[in-house]
């Protein structure tokens, strides 16, 4: 009988286990449910998965009375619009500051400190700052994101920068590179991979400020959408919209892993995933 | 004709001595071999020369000049590891040597111009053997193979100096004996002075033309650090000239006469 460290399913078995969990779930929601509705007929914490399919097909598939939008839709556009937004931005952010902290001795011994302590502030406690600052408008909420979301990447960008070899940079300088060369030609494309790894990180912080911040002010949007069915308890709009953000954060860092894979092959070279 | 010239050269971190008053003149086209025990400053003479330390007395000359101090491309370097790029292919590694020095801001090659850089690559990686490889990045090489890489990549600099930090250290003894065969005529057809860090003496004198020991004459037990390494040794390898310790390399020379 070998260790249990060393029992490896093959992949017949991965998947089904991998789905195993899932399945076990769905089970224990279905039957709660039911259960619940035996007791209650009106009950509402716990709709069937027939009422949510119904809502989740009204919500995406026909336009909304008052305001003629597909409102699963248009909630959708809104928020991804902002997460890339804020995403997008606060990864150009923390690729030049990274790199310029990482690699510049000036500029690390001007902003290293600064970003290190600014990494520390919690970003919900300003939300009504930025509220004030920029008004209530999409402003606010890619601020939020990007305020949440930078400090981290450029601290881990910047120690991926020190922590290359020393001998590369001075490689570099014997085949005569400028700064300037060696940041772009150098540094710049072997951090992108640790990019693309923060980014996965980060997607679910910036979902975290996105959604808080569509809650408090906003009028479209996942997160508003959620905060606004809460007052009547509309459990068959909020789980389904649970389930739609959890698929769309899981498809995103999918999609970064796949890319990173394409575009950056040397650094995937001997990892098994 | 380019002399690497050491006057009276001191290098202390603090307290801590560890070169004293070397003085030393590298004529060009010598093969210098530096050997001595760990800590013996081996290392830091070879960043006086990269530019990457300054003496705290003395100066280290170029033809006469002093060198800035910093890294630069007339001396070029092959370290024992991560001396190549892993973001770059082979082809990726040598051209970059040229791409840096035609286009200042964007540091790439298009066209003509490209092609013929990628030309004069190929040529190179062809010379260290690696012509069947052009397109693997160095994590799919060898440890021998990702050196030869290190060393092409010098050699598109044409650097006056070459300077090797224990390039074959990590290599076992098959790969190491094809990378002496493979450095010595690259070395006679470039003309460039190699200074070489080594651990291994019969690499240090079987490659060199000339050798320098590096040690710590003096030795206080309580404080060690007090004083610093010299050189010991100074040995011409040339066939012409007398060598004590390797007289019988003469006598075999003359008896082959």
């Amino acid at each position: 009988m070998p260790r249990a460290m060393n029992v490896v399913p093959n992949r017949g078995s991965r998947l089904l286990l991998a789905f195993l969990p899932f399945l076990l779930i769905a089970l224990i929601y279905v039957v709660g449910s039911a259960q619940r509705r035996a007791d209650n007929p009106d009950d509402k914490l716990l709709p069937p998965v027939s009422e949510m399919v119904a809502t989740s097909k009204r919500l995406a598939t026909e336009p909304d009375r008052r305001s003629g939008d597909y409102v699963l839709w248009s909630d959708t556009a809104a928020s991804l619009q902002r997460l890339a937004l804020g995403l997008g931005i606060s990864a150009v952010i923390g690729l030049v500051l990274g790199l310029a902290i990482g690699l510049l001795p000036i500029a690390g011994a001007g902003f290293g400190t600064l970003v290190a302590v600014l990494s520390m502030i919690p970003p919900m406690a300003v939300l009504p700052v930025l509220f004030i600052v920029f008004g209530l408008g999409e402003l606010s909420k890619v601020v939020l994101i990007i305020i949440g979301v930078t400090p981290t990447l450029v601290r881990d960008l910047s120690l991926e920068v020190q922590n290359m070899p020393r001998e590369q940079l001075i490689k570099a300088q014997t085949l005569g590179a400028s700064t300037w060369q060696v940041a772009i030609r150098v540094v710049l494309p072997q951090i992108m991979p640790r990019l693309i790894q923060g980014l996965r990180l980060m997607i679910g912080p910036a979902f975290l400020f996105l959604i808080s911040a569509e809650a408090i002010a906003s009028d479209v949007g996942l997160g508003y959408r959620i905060f606004l069915v809460r007052r009547y308890l509309s459990m068959d709009v909020i789980l389904p919209y649970v389930v739609w953000i959890t698929l769309l954060a899981y498809i995103f860092d999918y999609a970064l892993i796949w890319f990173g894979q394409r575009a950056f092959p040397w650094a995937y070279a001997g990892a098994s995933r | 004709m380019s002399t690497l010239s050491f006057r009276n050269v001191w290098v202390e971190y603090g307290n801590q001595v560890v070169l004293e008053r070397v003085n030393l003149e590298i004529t060009s086209g010598t093969f210098l071999s530096i050997v001595g025990p760990s800590g013996a400053g081996k290392s830091t003479f070879l960043r006086l020369i990269l530019g990457q330390e300054r003496p705290s007395q003395g100066a280290v000359l170029l033809d006469g000049e002093p060198f800035p101090a910093e890294p630069g491309p007339d001396r070029g370097i092959v370290f024992q590891r991560y001396s190549v790029f892993p973001h770059l292919t082979v082809l990726g590694n040598v051209l970059l040597g040229y791409e840096l020095a035609a286009r200042p801001f964007t540091a790439r090659l298009f066209g003509t111009a490209r092609r013929q850089a990628v030309e004069k690559s190929r040529a190179l990686i062809d010379a260290v053997g690696l012509g069947a490889h052009c397109d693997k990045y160095p994590s799919a090489l060898s440890g021998g193979m990702q050196q030869r890489l290190a060393i092409a990549q010098a050699l598109a600099k044409q650097p006056r100096v070459l300077l090797l930090d224990e390039p074959f250290g990590a290599l076992d003894p098959g790969t190491r004996a094809q990378m002496h065969a493979l450095i010595k005529p690259l070395w006679r057809e470039h003309k460039m002075t190699i200074v070489m860090v080594t651990h291994d003496i019969k690499e240090a004198f079987g490659l060199a033309t000339r050798l320098i020991a590096l040690d710590r004459p003096r030795k206080d037990p309580q404080a060690p650090e007090r004083f610093g390494a010299r050189i010991t040794y100074d040995l011409d390898l040339t066939r012409e000239s007398p060598v004590p310790v390797l007289g019988f390399i003469r006598a075999s020379a003359q008896a082959a006469q």
